[in-house]
């Protein structure tokens, strides 16, 4: 997962601007931290050679560089910023080749829902996508907040219910990478890691047939059973019987998924946790 | 009869915080049987409790601040052994539980450990630096303490009544609204947070009006000390920003006590309008905590340099920049959520503008050690690790304020780091430098140095050694509040991160022993003078502790630096006139009205999150009375008479007299 390891476009330019900003500064923070840890070694008291001056509390040339310094630095980072922001705006385009694949996510109280409305099909904690093509995700999510992030493939964005939020991404090599959820949402969010299988393009269609063929099926009434609190080990497949189930969920035609259950009236509910464990 | 209350709320099948829970109530009732046993309580009650003097509320707000300090230095240990253990495991805490302890880490240190201690160091010396009695409301100033300190209470009492919130430091909805957090533990946190709120907001309007309207004369602006500079721009932010955060919350209770929509998934209620509002507050706050160091590390450079400020009005202009820019910024604590590009790179550069000021007093300390003649006592320590710390926090802090670098790094180990790295780096080393540089002057003695500079190496070391490894998990992706992780590579950091939470708990603890070591050895440690570290503001001018009074006179300020251009002005003349004019003075009496009304504020508190009513009724009753009976007092000052001022202040005058005469020979 580590982010200076990027498998995509997206996440080669988020960690290039990354490294491009350390460097940038460290320009500047390097000689300013060795002046700060020589000047304080050299005009130590005991050092007799070092020349007191108690005056020297103002000098107009060093008042114009020390402003000018650090303002000159945030220009720069300032563009770097504002270029950046515009080409990497999560919802931006991302051309790649083939036809893009459309993908929901949905974030659940504690998995990860993936919702392929073209293929008809949808899958639980793992997410499969052909390498090289143009992945549009749609988010929201079935209760609390959460952030989808693939380190490697770069943009993080929050899921919140009644809300869709858009990102673009694209994997450029095959292989296996890992996702999660990168904004806490109780007791059972560690566990919203996910895989993320990376296969080529051609082995795509053959996954999703594969994959719709199970008996499993994803409707109204699976949804809401399968967004109750808890954690899921496996990795479930569904057909999708209505490519419609995103925006129901999404416009709260589904209600937003249910809290804990209170065991008592007492102010401490414990089936989360236990769900948890 | 107690509303929600009843047995199931004390965790009698979870050891950690029921034990926790026990020591502290053992320890406390241990404490108080010796008061009583001693006979203390009466002193404690006269000299203590019911003080309106700001010196000694601000060495309490500071006390408070350092107990706290060791409760969420607990909480951060057991994260860190929980992280470090828990790989391809459970750890030895259910989610639960290390829910609740990120949760209680993150609000106990901003609110009950940062704001306390540098409110309680603004509070001890402002009205000192600036040659005055008192601050403006010097009883309210009492309650704004006491407000404080039942936040804190309230918290403590969440360890083993009920829970606290398990939804990280900010409660964000809709995982703190009721349907996603039915227990208690969100109110003990809404709850406490208003309360000492309340506290914070009387504070800061306390000291703007201090710093706006009592100066002694001739201290016009351009001649105040930069803490208090830094004093009225945090306490600015203070006033405009803490309604924010009560008016937040107070949604935020409406929602989950009489079923309003404001921040719900239902009805039209919205997240991003909680996250937009609470970050509105927030990111004022971390420069409310910030700036007051900054002031400290300012005072602490020049006095040992022995040089007045390098830039001094180029500092001040800074000071009031970071001010106003950061009410500006704080959508990038949320870059992730969708807004536009505009949007996103707007609030960047923004937030990136906020780093020229601090460059320029980073380089304006540091050509204020130019030319100086430095000596290495703890404070400056502080110092120096200070700047060497704050630039590499912020260095990753503009890092994060790159939108798409932070659409890799929001939420990460790596941001934890980040705010670590300037929260430990610059307000808690500034606290600490301020902590040794004033301690003489609070209390009349030195602390130990070799204890003191043992504790600062092993909290500066530990603190690389923890959170380094912090960054760099989350540049392996590794994002924060987890219980438990799969990951091999995030592993070995958290290892290390975990050692370094057990050196950097050595400094902790080696600034205990310094106190204790400190006090035993007090009168070898003495300073008869009021001026130990040849200082150069007023607060030096007075005696150490000062008299209830502060000054006998009121000082007459001719330039920057008041107390060295006194000392400079004395040598060259030899004088300090002989036989003064001693007039009464008049000072504010002690009252017990904060202490009562946090008494009832506790009650209503507790009563609330427990939906006990009457017992909410009988607390607000109590406290409305308290105030009631507060606002028809017929004295509230007692006078001193002029031979008691005279007898007091000469016995300084003799000492600092040697002092002065000592130094001109030099």
């Amino acid at each position: 997962m580590n982010l200076l390891d990027p498998q995509g476009p997206v996440a080669a330019a988020n960690s290039t601007i990354l490294v491009d900003s350390v460097f940038i500064m460290l320009v500047i923070v390097v000689p300013t931290i060795v002046a700060i840890l020589a000047f304080a070694f050299w005009f130590r008291a005991s050092n007799t050679k070092a020349r007191y001056q108690p005056d020297f509390v103002y000098s107009g040339r060093v008042e114009m560089v020390v402003w000018s310094i650090p303002a000159l630095t945030v220009i720069l980072l300032g563009g770097v910023a504002w270029i950046g922001s515009h080409q990497l705006d999560p919802a931006a385009p991302v051309p790649g080749t083939g036809s893009p694949v459309r993908i929901q996510a949905v974030s659940l109280d504690w998995k990860w829902l993936f919702i392929y409305p073209d293929q008809r099909i949808a899958t639980v904690n793992t997410l499969t996508v052909p390498a090289g093509a143009e992945l549009n995700f749609q988010l929201t999510s079935s209760s609390v907040m959460n952030t989808f992030f693939i380190p490697q493939l770069g943009s993080m964005i929050y899921t919140m219910n009644g809300m869709v939020t858009k990102l673009n991404l694209r994997a450029d090599n095959e292989g296996k990478l890992q996702g999660l959820s990168a904004h806490f949402s109780g007791d059972g969010f560690p566990d919203m890691m996910f895989d993320v299988n990376v296969i080529s393009p051609l082995a795509f269609p053959d996954w999703v047939a594969g994959t719709a063929k199970t008996d499993a099926v994803l409707n109204e009434a699976s949804y809401k059973k399968l967004m109750q609190q808890g954690i899921e080990r496996g990795r479930p497949s569904y057909r999708l019987e209505d490519p419609r189930l995103f925006d129901l969920i999404a416009n709260q035609h589904i209600p937003p998924g249910p809290g804990p259950e209170l065991i008592s009236e007492a102010g401490r509910p414990h089936s989360g946790g236990h769900d948890a464990r | 009869m107690l509303g929600k209350l009843d047995w199931s709320a004390i965790p009698f099948d979870q050891p950690i915080p029921l034990a926790a829970g026990a020591v502290v109530l053992v320890a406390i009732l241990a404490v108080l049987a010796w008061v009583v046993a001693k006979g203390h309580l009466p002193y404690l009650w006269h000299e203590w409790i019911t003080s309106v003097d700001h010196k000694r509320i601000g060495v309490m707000y500071i006390l408070l601040a350092s107990v706290m300090l060791l409760r969420g230095g607990s909480d951060a240990i057991m994260m860190r052994i929980q992280q470090a253990v828990a790989y391809q495991s459970q750890g030895y805490l259910p989610p639960e539980h290390y829910n609740q302890i990120f949760s209680a880490h993150g609000t106990i240190m901003i609110f009950f450990v940062a704001m306390p201690f540098v409110i309680g160091l603004m509070n001890l010396v402002v009205p000192l630096q600036l040659g005055v009695r008192d601050v403006a409301f010097p009883t309210l100033n009492s309650v704004g303490f006491w407000m404080t300190a039942t936040g804190a209470l309230l918290v403590n009492i969440s360890l083993v009544v009920g829970e606290f919130a398990r939804t990280g430091w900010l409660a964000f909805p809709p995982l703190s609204e009721l349907s996603y957090s039915p227990g208690v533990g969100v109110d003990y946190y809404a709850w406490s947070l208003q309360i000492s709120g309340v506290g914070t907001l009387v504070a800061g309007i306390n000291l703007v009006t201090t710093v706006l309207k009592l100066r002694t004369k001739g201290m016009n602006y351009l001649r105040m000390p930069m803490f208090c500079w830094t004093t009225l721009a945090s306490n600015l932010l203070i006033v405009a920003a803490f309604p924010i955060l009560t008016a937040t919350l107070a949604m935020l209770l409406l929602d989950r006590y009489l079923g309003f929509h404001f921040f719900t998934n239902e009805a039209g209620g919205n997240v991003m309008m909680f996250m937009n509002l609470i970050w509105a507050w927030g990111h004022p706050e971390v420069y409310i905590l910030v700036l007051p160091a900054f002031g400290i590390f300012s005072e602490v450079v020049s006095t040992f340099s022995g040089k007045a400020l390098f830039g001094y009005r180029s500092m001040v202009l800074a000071t009031m920049a970071i001010c106003v820019i950061s009410f500006m910024v704080w959508l990038h604590h949320f870059f992730t959520m969708g807004a536009g590009p505009d949007v996103n790179a707007i609030f960047g550069i923004a937030s990136m503008i906020i780093a020229v000021p601090t460059g320029v007093k980073i380089y304006n300390w540091l050509f204020t050690m130019y030319g100086g003649r430095i000596r290495f006592a703890t404070p400056m320590l502080w110092a120096v690790g200070f700047m060497v710390t704050f630039i590499v926090g912020g260095l990753t802090g503009v890092l994060l304020a790159v939108p798409p670098a932070d659409f890799m790094l929001h939420n990460s180990m790596f941001l934890v780091a980040h705010f670590h790295n300037v929260i430990i780096g610059g307000v808690l080393f500034g606290a600490f430098a301020g902590f040794e540089y004033w301690f003489p002057k609070a209390f009349g003695f030195r602390l130990d140095e070799r204890w003191g500079r043992a504790a600062f190496w092993f909290t500066f070391l530990g603190f690389y050694v923890t959170f380094m490894p912090l960054y760099i998990a989350g540049m392996l992706g590794m994002t924060r509040r987890m219980q438990h992780y799969d990951v091999a590579a995030w592993r070995p950091w958290m290892i290390v991160a975990a050692v370094g939470m057990a050196v950097l708990t050595i400094g902790v603890i080696g600034q205990i022993v310094q106190l204790v070591v400190s006090i035993r050895n007090r009168e070898a440690l003495r300073d008869r003078t009021g001026d130990p570290w040849d200082g150069r503001s007023l607060e030096w001018a007075t005696s150490s502790p000062p008299p209830v009074f502060n000054f006998a006179f009121n000082p007459d300020v001719r330039g920057e630096d008041a107390y060295w251009d006194m000392k400079v002005h004395a040598r060259q003349q030899s004088l300090e006139h002989d036989r003064p004019d001693y007039q009464d003075i008049e000072m504010p009496r002690n009252s017990p009205t904060g202490f009562v009304c946090a008494f009832f504020a506790t009650i209503m508190g507790f009563a609330l999150i427990w939906h006990i009513w009457w017992m909410v009724v009988l607390g607000g009753l109590g406290a409305w009375a308290t105030f009631v009976v507060f606002a028809w007092r017929d004295h509230d000052e007692y006078v001193i008479p002029a031979e008691d001022v005279a007898a007091i202040d000469r016995i300084n005058r003799e000492e600092r007299r040697g002092l002065v005469s000592m130094a001109g020979t030099v």
